[in-house]
């Protein structure tokens, strides 16, 4: 028998093993969905310290003289939740190559959206109070345009998406791009309903 | 592991969840306050118990046989960490490879914490998991065997099916420290690589000093 011992010799960095790490994409979306549980877990930390423990009030909520306008919001949910639909209709299409329906789905996915986020300002301005006027308007603004800000971004990411679409970009073999952008928006989505119950109805 | 939301399509199923679960809480307390607290208890106990008993269903392991290895050669792939160069090792192996022309192939695994692990800090648990094995081939080069090594994943199962697609055994020898001193043992890693390779496994327990 012949000796040859041999530790496969390597110079440089060690040889890449990706099945000794954990997958990018899956570390960047648990990342992410920490940091954002850890951010939205901030706002409702203050939204319920302030409801729970802080009796100036009298014990009512929202505070005498304030009005949440659940009725508007409650059809700008329907609104966003639609939007779900038209996204997910969108990603159906073009895993089936249809090409058409890809772009009919994300433009009406952005005009939800842009309806969505027009009708929430238009809602602060008709709202009468400030984000000044007691702790109550300062987390009520402070959640719901947390929840604005994340629309807004999803927003442009639709908007990309959308003139990549139009620009032929995506096919059944290639469309990561709507994959992500569609996991986005309906984060997006889920986090409102949480705001909308907690907020407007509760 | 696996990521519960890999898809636009799970995304959206969690969206229409979402939409269920808080539409049952709502109109529970438009009931009665105490009924909404009811509804959310209950459904997010039934959530978590169905997310256990999920994974506790996962999909049993693909039994696997690799190609047998050339005819007039005896493969063997020895799994080992810390033991790696232990005398009840070596003394198995050179009872395995007496009178045949046999190949061995070590992998170390590269062990490495937790949070390294996540973190995808593994190059000095790939450093000391070489030096093991250079040492270890050292020893074996001492008695007269042949082996080759290279440094394997940090999950010794995962390891094995690493070598399996380049080395085709013909059997697989795991060495661990002894009972009650083995993370090895305690995970079940030599029933785990039973049941999931299609190979004569050896169990070689190794008491270092």
């Amino acid at each position: 028998m012949s000796a040859v011992a041999d530790s496969h010799e390597h110079h440089g960095p060690p040889p890449i093993h990706y099945s000794s790490r954990v997958s990018p994409s899956v570390l960047g979306m648990f990342l992410f969905i920490a940091s954002e549980i850890m951010l939205f877990g901030s706002f409702f930390t203050v939204y319920f310290f302030d409801r729970v423990v802080n009796h100036s009030f009298g014990g009512h909520w929202p505070p005498p003289g304030f009005h949440r306008p659940a009725y508007v919001a409650g059809v700008n949910t329907l609104i966003l939740v639609t939007s779900s639909f038209t996204m997910h209709w969108a990603d159906s299409s073009i895993k089936k190559g249809n090409r058409a329906g890809l772009q009919a789905g994300l433009v009406l996915t952005l005009l939800l959206g842009l309806t969505f986020l027009l009708t929430q300002v238009i809602e602060y301005h008709r709202l009468g109070f400030n984000t000044g006027d007691t702790s109550f308007a300062s987390t009520f603004f402070g959640l719901t345009g947390l929840h604005g800000a994340h629309v807004f971004v999803g927003l442009s990411i639709l908007a990309v998406m959308t003139v990549r679409a139009f620009r032929g970009h995506f096919s059944p073999e290639q469309h990561h791009g709507v994959e992500i952008g569609g996991i986005y928006w309906h984060f997006v989505d889920v986090m409102w309903i949480v705001v909308y119950v907690t907020v407007y109805l509760l | 592991m696996r990521n519960p939301v890999r898809s636009e399509a799970d995304a959206f199923r969690f969206v229409l969840l979402t939409v269920g679960y808080f539409a049952l809480i709502v109109i529970g307390s438009v009931i009665d306050v105490w009924v909404g607290l009811a509804v959310f208890v209950a459904l997010t106990v039934g959530a978590v118990w169905w997310v256990l008993a999920r994974r506790g269903r996962s999909a049993p392991p693909v039994r696997q046989a690799p190609a047998p290895s050339p005819p007039d050669e005896h493969r063997i792939l020895v799994v080992a960490n810390e033991t790696v160069g232990g005398a009840e090792l070596l003394e198995t192996l050179r009872g395995r490879v007496a009178g045949r022309n046999a190949r061995v192939l070590v992998v170390c695994p590269a062990l490495n914490s937790p949070l390294r692990h996540w973190a995808s800090d593994e190059d000095d648990a790939r450093d000391a998991a070489q030096a093991r094995l250079d040492a270890s081939l050292a020893a074996m080069r001492s008695v007269g065997l042949t082996a080759e090594g290279e440094v394997g994943d940090g999950d010794p199962i995962q390891a094995i099916e690493d070598a399996l697609r380049t080395f085709r055994p013909d059997e697989l020898v795991v060495s661990t420290h002894p009972p009650g001193r083995s993370h090895w043992l305690e995970r079940g890693v030599v029933e785990k690589a039973r049941e999931r390779f299609a190979l004569p496994v050896t169990h070689v327990t190794v008491e270092l000093p």
